[in-house]
């Protein structure tokens, strides 16, 4: 139609402007497609860089820098009266102790301000630590033990090369007068990295090096406990009722609509949520697993009834009519029946539910998870905080230290975030089946 | 960890029940060789009774624990000796009900222990004792009652079957209802605390003032204590970030999305797809610390090497993780919508000689559009309902800037900051937030709507 071109032009012909045109577009074509590429590769690229950066940054974390003192453990000045009961050498001053032990290592150091630096070196949770160790070893009071005394974060990072020796003075966190203590230390091989065992067993604490995760891990774990026993109950019972057995009529298809929404609604608001109604009507006790694991249940309900309705779904209806051929009741089909059938494919959903409450911060502020709380959890009833929050609470403190503490916490909420996710791939693997 | 106890004891009765109930049954008949003349199963019996054993004796257990300590508080302080109480405002009240609870739990007070106050905590102990045995006999009592009417009703005819599946049925609509109870109680709540909010400062102010600074003052004298809450600079600082965020995530997205389905040789697209997917299971506290951390020191010094002056906690920052968080969701719910376009439309365009790339940008795209458009809204929605990368990577200023190397405030930000300090119920500080709350809801509900209605229509258009 639009070849118009009159006889006595015979050259114009269709075939030749496509010809013509051809290169073009087969370069179109190749650009379009790099374009395609480039755009995966930069996703690839962003995930790549997240990781390298968080475990650039939070290796270091699980090494802890100690210095090895000569501790003289004197009779008269932890047990006196040789009663050897815990009581009294529980109650010894360890403070001046590992005090005097860096004055004899250092017996130049006599000017007050010098001293406090030297002090200063080794962290404030030491003596609590040495206190410990006596108090599983009486053996050693009366000795003078080689004891590795846990440093202090600026030591600590000084030692992991974060902070830069060669800045001017001024510059740096830490002192030349300490920077020549530790060279000394250094050299006489009396400053070792070792496992950081305090990372995994402390709570949290405002001294970087005695901070640990135990606390947030046992909180996270309390939550998501009493979050999976709620959710996967009503979740399961949700879908099965509007699934199976559901009229399909207005007030259904508002609860279908309401739970698609429900799980776009920004979690912040499910936060808000907690507040007003479980603990400022309810009175739920405030900054617990127990109210958590109530607004992380709303929040991880529509996920878990979405996934179980699919697996419902899937469940082919010649088992249900088999069941009901043989003369089971419609609930009997259901539970003994296509539940069976259905239950990897709601496992799965549950467990990337899990994933994402694991995962979730915002709403967890609004209800007081973000208490500064030392003591690691025992029940639904304590005061706590999860991972996130620590993690969220941790990059907020200034000291250097801490970047690396949250970048290895992250590393730990992610390790856990992959086998949960792990576990739901390799159930759908195991377990699904194609009717 | 009493309760524990009470539940554990609640399971035994239960258990104890089911198999009286079921014994009950097969006696009736005369012995388990003749369990056929029953008409229900035998453990449909036994069914009957746990759950009437346990269910209403559960429900007043959860009644019981959490209205126990505020009826004994107030019990309490309706025993205090008039000089105690006498002048003291509702938070000094609660400080010292607080003090209380803390003597008669033998945790830190923060007062000196007066011999009044040693009397009330001792009279608080005394209450909650027994408020806690009356709740294990009233919890007791009911369970074995209603387990023992349900047990009496054990009889060969009587149709143990259907009363359980009634019950089943009637506990599963109660759990599929909690969805709108969900929603219900977010928009109430939220709407609630709007309206206090609303009663003190006007809607015209909030929603078109362009001065926000919400501190009020701690005594009426000071200097700027009304405080402003005009909420102009909070939507514009979130539609910033959030503009950032998709010019990063569409593009992206979308992009991926059409190699991964229509050029990635298969195994490409086995690796390609999860790890991109792994963006999305990342916490959101993850990319807060990325952003706060690694992106905004690096555009800062990336600003000054040529000579921008770019803030420390910079909207750009902020935006561009955000863009990274949202990639994934982006592209997956474009491949959905474009795997659904029918092959029969790819197959013509290549009849009638299009390349790949102009079949997808000339008969895919425009074919798709409305799902993709539907992708996008939702994930707009999600840039805006994102917190945890705005409160750690962008500002607390609400500057009213167009500026994306400045700093900037975001509506989750500062119901965050709002509501993360000492709270006080009636203050226009703490109930702003529930405003802002209700704004964000009302907006991320609009846009889901519209997605999934467009979402659908489309997914109908094609099925």
């Amino acid at each position: 139609m639009t070849d118009q071109t009159p006889a006595s032009a015979p050259h114009k012909r269709t075939i030749d402007a496509v010809n013509a045109s051809l290169k073009r577009r087969r370069a179109k074509e190749r650009r379009f497609r790099r374009l395609g590429a480039a755009a995966v590769a930069l996703g690839l690229l962003f995930v790549a860089l997240l990781f390298a950066d968080i475990v650039g940054k939070g290796h270091t974390a699980f090494q802890q820098t100690y210095i090895k003192l000569p501790v003289v453990l004197e009779r008269a000045q932890i047990d006196p009266e040789g009663s050897g009961s815990a009581e009294v050498i529980a109650r010894a001053n360890y403070l001046g102790i590992i005090r005097a032990a860096l004055r004899a290592h250092f017996p130049e150091v006599t000017a007050r301000r010098d001293k406090r630096a030297l002090y200063q070196m080794v962290s404030v949770g030491a003596p609590q630590l040495l206190r410990d160790r006596v108090l599983a070893d009486p053996a050693l009071i009366g000795t003078t033990a080689e004891v590795w005394l846990l440093a202090d974060d600026d030591i600590d990072m000084v030692v992991k090369g974060q902070i830069d020796r060669t800045l001017p003075e001024s510059k740096r966190r830490v002192k030349d007068q300490t920077l020549g203590w530790i060279e000394r230390l250094e050299s006489e091989g009396r400053i070792t990295k070792r496992f950081n065992t305090i990372f995994f067993t402390n709570g949290t604490s405002r001294e970087p090096e005695l901070a640990g995760i135990a606390g947030a891990l046992a909180g996270s774990f309390y939550t998501l406990a009493l979050t999976l026993l709620l959710s996967f109950p009503i979740g399961v019972g949700a879908a099965i009722y509007l699934e199976e057995f559901a009229p399909k009529n207005r007030w259904t298809d508002l609860i279908e609509v309401n739970i698609n929404n429900l799980a776009a609604v920004p979690s912040i608001v499910f936060g808000l949520l907690g507040l007003a109604v479980f603990i400022g009507i309810f009175g739920v006790p405030r900054s617990t697993p127990l109210v958590a694991a109530l607004v992380l249940t709303l929040m991880t309900l529509p996920t878990i009834i979405i996934s179980s309705r699919a697996a419902l779904k899937s469940v082919p209806p010649s088992i249900r009519e088999a069941a009901l051929g043989v003369g089971a009741s419609s609930l009997q089909t259901q539970f003994h029946h296509v539940l069976p059938l259905a239950l990897p494919g709601m496992l799965t959903g549950a467990i990337i539910g899990m994933a994402q409450a694991l995962g979730e911060t915002a709403p967890l502020l609004m209800i007081g998870m973000i208490a500064f709380i030392v003591d690691v959890p025992a029940g639904f009833t304590d005061p706590a905080t999860v991972l996130p929050v620590q993690i969220f609470l941790w990059a907020d403190s200034p000291e250097r230290a801490f970047v690396e503490r949250t970048s290895a916490a992250i590393m730990v909420l992610l390790a856990f975030l992959i086998l949960m996710n792990l576990a739901a791939v390799l159930l759908r693997r195991r377990f699904e089946r194609r009717w | 960890m009493q309760d524990w106890i009470l539940l554990l004891v609640l399971l035994a009765v239960m258990t104890a029940a089911y198999h009286l109930g079921r014994r009950r049954a097969v006696s009736g008949v005369g012995g388990p060789s003749q369990v056929h003349r029953l008409h229900s199963l035998p453990a449909y019996y036994g069914l009957y009774a746990a759950l009437w054993a346990g269910l209403p004796a559960l429900l007043l257990l959860a009644l019981w624990t959490g209205l126990q300590d505020q009826l004994v508080l107030m019990l309490l302080q309706a025993q205090l000796p008039r000089e105690m109480t006498a002048g003291l405002s509702e938070g000094r009240l609660g400080l010292l009900v607080n003090d209380i609870k803390n003597l008669a739990s033998g945790a830190m007070v923060s007062t000196e222990v007066s011999p009044e106050l040693q009397a009330a905590a001792a009279q608080y102990a005394r209450l909650d004792r027994l408020g806690r045995w009356s709740m294990w006999v009233a919890v007791l009592a009911l369970a074995l009652g209603c387990g023992w009417i349900a047990w009496g009703r054990a009889r060969p005819r009587f149709k143990a079957r259907n009363q359980v599946e009634t019950m089943v049925m009637a506990v599963m609509v109660i759990f599929s209802s909690i969805a709108i109870l969900t929603t219900l109680g977010i928009v109430l709540s939220v709407l609630f605390e709007s309206l206090r909010f609303f009663s003190m400062v006007s809607p015209l102010e909030f929603f078109f003032g362009t001065l926000w600074s919400p501190q009020t003052a701690l005594r009426a004298d000071q200097v700027g204590a009304s405080g402003a809450f005009g909420a102009v600079p909070l939507f514009t600082g979130t539609l910033m970030v959030s503009a950032i965020a998709m010019l990063v995530a569409v593009p992206i997205g979308l992009l991926s999305a059409i190699y991964l389905s229509e050029y990635a040789p298969r195994r490409l697209r086995a690796v390609a797809k999860p790890v991109l997917e792994v963006l999305a299971g990342i916490p959101t506290v993850v990319y807060g610390f990325f952003a706060a951390l690694t992106v905004a020191p690096f555009i800062r010094e990336l600003g000054q090497s040529v000579g921008l002056d770019v803030a420390s906690e910079s909207a750009l920052a902020a935006g561009l993780v955000m863009g990274v968080m949202i990639i994934p969701f982006v592209s997956s719910l474009s491949e959905d919508v474009i795997n659904a376009v029918p092959q029969s439309l790819r197959d013509g365009s290549y009849a009638l000689g299009a390349t790949e790339s102009e079949t997808i940008k000339r008969v895919i795209i425009p074919a798709a559009l409305p799902g993709i458009v539907g992708g996008v809204l939702l994930a707009v929605s999600r840039a805006i309902g994102e917190t945890m990368i705005v409160v750690m990577a962008a500002g607390l200023a609400a500057n009213l800037t167009a500026n994306p190397l400045d700093s900037v405030t975001t509506v989750t930000v500062q119901i965050v900051t709002l509501l993360t300090g000492d709270q006080e119920f009636d203050s226009a500080k703490t109930l702003a937030a529930f405003a802002l709350g209700l704004t964000l809801f009302a907006v991320t509900l609009v846009l889901n709507v519209l997605a999934l209605h467009i979402v659908r229509k489309y997914r109908e258009q094609y099925d």
